[in-house]
């Protein structure tokens, strides 16, 4: 099985590609690659969007690339095959963010990309740090995880939804922060898990194990 | 509820831990690499790499060591040291680091911190500001590892740097740092009421309870510290149980 983490040119490409290649390495038949090449992706079992970045400088670099974002839509589409996106890879999954401007993401998950703005003043932004999670709902990719586990944020914007249901788990900052929303064959996660140790590295080869 | 961070910091030169880290079961205490491996299993929450020397010649060896930390440790890392431009950040971003640290450029043109944020996102650029205490109450950047004065205020530069697009502050106290005295609480406090991004206090720390202090009365989301984990008088997790202890919320493993 071939999982490809998606080069957009943003994101800590290296960290995430190493987490994978670890927990790849203790499944049968398993194999990453980095790629840009909308002939791979088509060829991939899964795929994940990584993210580190601006909301629209992600977008337009993901436009940019001649047949990427084509090659995303068929993959994820048309042919269903397993999604991942993290941080601004989850917000990506939204109708629009609202980071510098209004820019259209990809619209799998109905919800925008909106500031964190705490009340308490003495709430910092960005979140960033260790945040506990609050699981509410079941999926095959949060198997062994459970409501206490820490994972590592670093964001100031927030994925706001219309469905709940579609929300898996968030965390708590002045209210709550989704960490995790879930569509069909495709999941997001607000932190990083290539920076979240054992927690983080878990949710990995749960999605490397997902079959939907 | 988001915890306060703990991170270890480590000076590097030429690929090499400048202090060497004193863990009884480190095979080379000199390699980054391995020290970073040590902490990630200790708990700590962060790791930063300062290049002490960087240079233009040796940025390879600085990118090397992200690209080999991010291969073994699956935590957050911020790497500093020489970072001039965008196409710094975003080499460092590919090897593997989290978060880039900004000095001395920012200082120079706070605009790279626009343009960097601008392209890789504030929670990426983190600005490094050396201060030192120039009149009570009053503190001043300092560059060059505090040889160089630059005449500007310390809590105006912390702003601007942040209307710029800067996510983290790593505030160092060049009267306090290598003396174990504590970290400059006065200026901590100030700088963390003046910005709305997590302050991360440095420079000073000799025992816990200093480290308690940067949090409840400096303000910092986070503490960093560096002599009093290498030398191996606390470890990582005394020091968690410690700010626990005093009510900080503190990722506990």
């Amino acid at each position: 099985m071939l999982t490809a983490l998606i080069d957009y040119e943003s994101g800590n490409l290296h960290s995430a590609q190493k987490a994978f290649e670890r927990m790849a390495a203790d499944l049968p038949n398993e194999e990453v690659v980095v790629t840009s090449d909308p002939e791979v992706l088509r060829h991939a079992d899964r795929l994940v969007l990584p993210g580190d970045g601006a909301f629209p400088a992600c977008k337009a670099a993901l436009v940019e690339k001649t047949g990427l974002y084509e090659a995303l839509l068929e993959a994820v589409e048309e042919d269903a095959k397993p999604f991942l996106g993290i941080c601004v890879g989850m917000q990506m999954m939204a109708r629009f963010g609202h980071e510098y401007q209004t820019t259209p993401g990809l619209g799998w998950i109905a919800g925008d990309i909106r500031p964190i703005q705490p009340t308490d003043f003495s709430l910092k932004v960005p979140h960033m740090g260790w945040n506990d999670l609050v699981i509410t709902g079941a999926h095959p990719v949060l198997a062994g995880l459970k409501t206490g586990d820490h994972a590592y944020f670093v964001h100031s914007y927030q994925f706001v939804l219309e469905d709940m249901t579609q929300r898996l788990a968030h965390v708590d900052y002045d209210g709550e922060i989704s960490a995790i929303v879930s569509s069909g064959t495709r999941i997001g996660m607000q932190f990083h898990p290539e920076k979240s140790q054992s927690t983080g590295l878990r949710l990995i080869s749960n999605f490397l194990n997902w079959r939907p | 509820m988001l915890k306060t961070r703990i991170i270890p910091c480590l000076d590097v030169a030429e690929g090499r831990v400048v202090k060497g880290v004193n863990f009884v079961d480190l095979v080379d205490a000199g390699d980054p690499v391995e020290a970073a491996r040590a902490y990630d299993a200790a708990g700590a929450d962060e790791l930063c790499f300062l290049d002490i020397k960087a240079t233009h010649e040796n940025r390879g060896t600085l990118f090397d060591l992200a690209r080999r930390t991010a291969e073994k440790c699956f935590m957050p890392l911020t790497v500093g040291g020489g970072v001039r431009s965008p196409a710094d950040v975003r080499n460092l971003l590919l090897a593997g680091a989290d978060k880039v640290s900004f000095n001395s450029a920012a200082v120079a043109d706070p605009d790279v911190i626009a343009q960097s944020a601008n392209h890789f996102g504030s929670q990426c650029v983190v600005v490094a500001i050396d201060a030192k205490t120039v009149s009570p109450g009053k503190w001043e950047i300092f560059t060059h590892g505090g040889r160089r004065a630059t005449g500007i205020d310390a809590i105006e530069f912390a702003r601007t740097v942040v209307s710029k697009g800067a996510g983290e502050i790593l505030l160092t106290s060049m009267d306090r740092d290598g003396t174990r005295a504590g970290f400059n609480l006065p200026l901590t406090r100030a700088i963390s009421d003046a910005v709305s991004v997590p302050v991360i206090a440095s420079g000073g720390v000799g025992n816990l309870d200093h480290l308690v202090e940067g949090v409840t009365q400096g303000g910092a989301s986070a503490v960093l510290a560096a002599s009093i984990f290498h030398f191996g008088n606390f470890t990582i997790q005394e020091a968690k149980a410690h700010m626990a202890a005093a009510g900080i919320p503190m990722r506990m493993s």
